[in-house]
């Protein structure tokens, strides 16, 4: 019986929690028109969102660009396909890497400083004092931290699939000598604005809202204490991730899929 | 507040990087400049067999790509399906112009082929393709042969 | 039930209750703080003093009763009309309550900056009268962590100060301080609300400095008021609670002993 109760403590606990999260959300685009009028605000955040993710993301996308052109090339040239390389490559990362390995990235280095981030602002009574100073902090600290997110994540996506399709050009026509000619006629035949890029950019605004969004209900939301801030950021970068690889699929399924 | 102008050159110089990505990624990553789908007209043909094709696929004339696959539903009352080609608006084909469904490769995805023919007049937006050819279906081919081998055996 | 007339109450309370989770914190809360006046809201650590601010702000609801500010109830109040509210008064938090992301000077410039359109010249000429009035004018350049407990204390009172609010509550503005810093704290209160005209509501449980400011006492226990006057009717007042308070008695009707079953039995149940 205890089992069972403790079971549906959890459970409550768990849609109570999830119900906040709606609330939160509903408060925060609700208050997006207003950044309309202080841009200054989402630029500072542009900055520390986006600007200061860019190495990792641009690193990481030439070395899983060059992965995938070495990859791709030992499998396509048992078939005798290695022309296609390129195809794969930008399929592959405008598809799916791109978008998904861009957002976990962001979800650890940005979505993890910011709950960090508010969490402190919270336990320091920051967010309480602004309260008091009759400013809202869901405006004037979440909204434009919110709203940058939304913009940055299809950048850092397009600059993780840009730069990865020159890590697999270079790997597969500069190192393996795949001829360059085929490796982008065959890319640019097979791969579709509408179909492919648009779809990853579309996957990645999803993405950005979703991870963006729990990293700072979770910062909003968490015990205001050193331990809770740090619990917080953990649950961030674990509750990101399984977000984006979950909506991943059903956005796959969605787009690609005739299901 | 500072250094706040260096703070905006570096948002702007970040933005501009990211639609840069993007525009590599439409321009020379994808196919934007094939083939724009709103300038073009379309066409139809009826299949006894569609096969593989679908919806997207391309259609092309010669081994050029001219147009692609834009529907594919099935006729109730023809017991045929019906396909939609969309062909780029530059593209004029003469009337008795044939359609074939061809496999690239072995493996390869399916398309459509056309084969012009020799009238005076071009096909207008709506027209019907007359001559068809179905899509060669593994099954019935190896069937076919399966046939003719066990036939010749009877007649022995 | 106050020293003072009605009308000259600036917050009033009234049967305040307020439970969370399964404990009442308040239960029948009658308050009123005089206009003009320091008053001072005492009691032990725990009694729910800096709850009880966050129910006059407005940022927690009561579970019942009634709290007025300047004859409007403040949970009755839409969103706007309690912004409106919000923006005359201040509060000192006791951590300061500083946003770390800015200067000292931007701090104190943020509610001008947030609440009113003037010119960035205006800004800075009232910033600078703000931090002269605590003191701290040299130290505007500062960021928030270069700032010691009592510095960052006055600085979070100047941007309390910015737009003239008509009451300020301060959260143990005391706790933690060095003498120095508490009697620099003391005497900022005691002059802002003489040359501002200013209603204060100080919630402490340092006995010397806010008897020495504050010109009226409520001491809570157990979520009532269980003593109040000025500081002199309270040192002679029979009461054992306020007595035990006054005077720091270690045991009193606040009992030494976190309740427990029997010394004796405890022990020996060890060895059964």
């Amino acid at each position: 019986m205890n089992a069972l109760a403790r079971l549906g403590r959890t459970g409550l606990a768990f849609f109570e929690r999830l119900g906040r999260g709606h609330v939160f959300l509903a408060q925060m685009l609700y208050g997006l028109p207003s950044m309309l009028l202080r841009p200054r605000l989402v630029v500072q955040q542009i900055y520390s969102v986006g600007v200061l993710s860019l190495l990792i993301i641009a690193v990481s996308g030439l070395f899983v660009g060059m992965v995938l052109g070495l990859q791709g090339y030992n499998t396509l040239s048992d078939f005798g396909a290695a022309e296609s390389l390129g195809v794969m490559v930008a399929l592959t990362l405008v598809r799916e890497l791109g978008p998904v390995v861009a957002a976990l990235l962001y979800g650890g280095r940005a979505g993890s400083a910011l709950t960090a981030e508010i969490g402190l602002m919270k336990a320091t009574e920051q967010l309480s004092g602004m309260e008091m100073m009759a400013v809202d902090p869901v405006r004037r600290v979440i909204v434009p931290r919110f709203l940058a997110g939304m913009i940055v994540m299809p950048l850092l996506a397009a600059i993780f699939s840009a730069i990865g399709v020159y890590g697999g050009y270079f790997v597969g026509v500069g190192l393996l000598g795949v001829d360059e000619g085929a490796f982008w006629s065959q890319m640019q035949a097979n791969v579709d604005l509408h179909e492919d890029i648009l779809n990853g950019v579309i996957k990645s605004v999803v993405f950005g809202v979703v991870v963006t969004w729990i990293a700072v209900f979770e910062g909003y939301d968490c015990v205001p204490t050193s331990e809770g801030v740090s619990r917080a950021t953990t649950r961030t970068v674990v509750h990101s991730a399984l977000a984006v690889l979950g909506l991943d699929f059903v956005l796959t399924a969605l787009m690609f899929g005739d299901v | 507040m500072k250094q706040s102008t260096t703070l905006e050159i570096l948002v702007g110089l970040f933005v501009a990087i990211g639609l840069a990505a993007l525009f590599v990624l439409a321009m020379k990553v994808s196919n934007i400049t094939a083939l724009n789908d709103e300038n073009g007209y379309e066409i139809t043909a009826n299949f006894e067999n569609v096969g593989g094709l679908k919806v997207r696929s391309p259609v092309s004339v010669s081994g050029v790509r001219i147009g692609r696959v834009s529907d594919i539903h099935y006729d109730i009352e023809r017991f045929e399906a019906v396909v939609t080609l969309k062909i780029g608006r530059d593209y004029r084909l003469p009337t008795d112009t044939s359609a074939s469904i061809f496999t690239s490769g072995l493996l390869g995805e399916q398309y459509i082929s056309l084969e012009p023919g020799g009238s005076e007049e071009n096909l207008q937006d709506g027209d019907r393709l007359k001559l068809t050819q179905s899509a060669l279906v593994m099954e019935q081919i190896i069937g076919r042969v399966l046939f003719n081998k066990a036939s010749e055996g009877v007649e022995k | 039930m106050s020293q003072d007339g009605e009308q000259q109450s600036l917050v009033e309370i009234r049967g305040l209750r307020f439970v969370r989770g399964t404990r009442a914190i308040f239960d029948g809360l009658d308050i009123d703080i005089a206009r003009g006046k320091v008053t001072a809201i005492m009691g032990p650590s725990g009694t729910g003093k800096t709850t009880l601010l966050k129910l006059i702000g407005g940022q927690l609801r009561p579970t019942a009763g009634t709290v007025t500010v300047d004859g409007q109830n403040v949970h009755r109040l839409r969103r706007g009309g309690l912004y409106s509210l919000r923006k005359r008064m201040g509060m000192l938090f006791q951590s300061g309550a500083l946003l770390t992301d800015l200067s000292v000077y931007d701090n104190v410039a943020f509610p001008l900056r947030e609440h009113t359109d003037l010119p960035e010249v205006m800004v800075r000429d009232l910033v600078l009268m703000k931090l002269q009035a605590v003191g701290l004018r040299g130290a505007r350049d500062l960021m928030p962590s270069e700032l010691s407990g009592g510095m960052a204390r006055r600085i979070a009172l100047a941007r309390a100060i910015a737009l003239d609010p008509m009451m300020i509550m301060y959260d143990e503005p005391f706790t933690g301080l060095d003498p120095i810093s508490k009697a620099a704290i003391v005497e900022l209160i005691d002059t802002l609300n003489e040359a501002l005209g200013l209603t204060s509501i100080v919630v402490s449980h340092d006995v010397q400095e806010t008897a020495a400011i504050s010109d009226y006492i409520y001491v809570l226990a157990e979520g009532k008021v269980v003593g109040q006057g000025t500081p002199d009717e309270l040192r002679a007042s029979p009461s054992e609670w306020v007595r035990q308070f006054m005077q720091g008695l270690p045991d009193g009707p606040v009992p030494y002993h976190y309740p427990a079953t029997d010394y004796a039995e405890d022990l020996l149940a060890g060895n059964g």
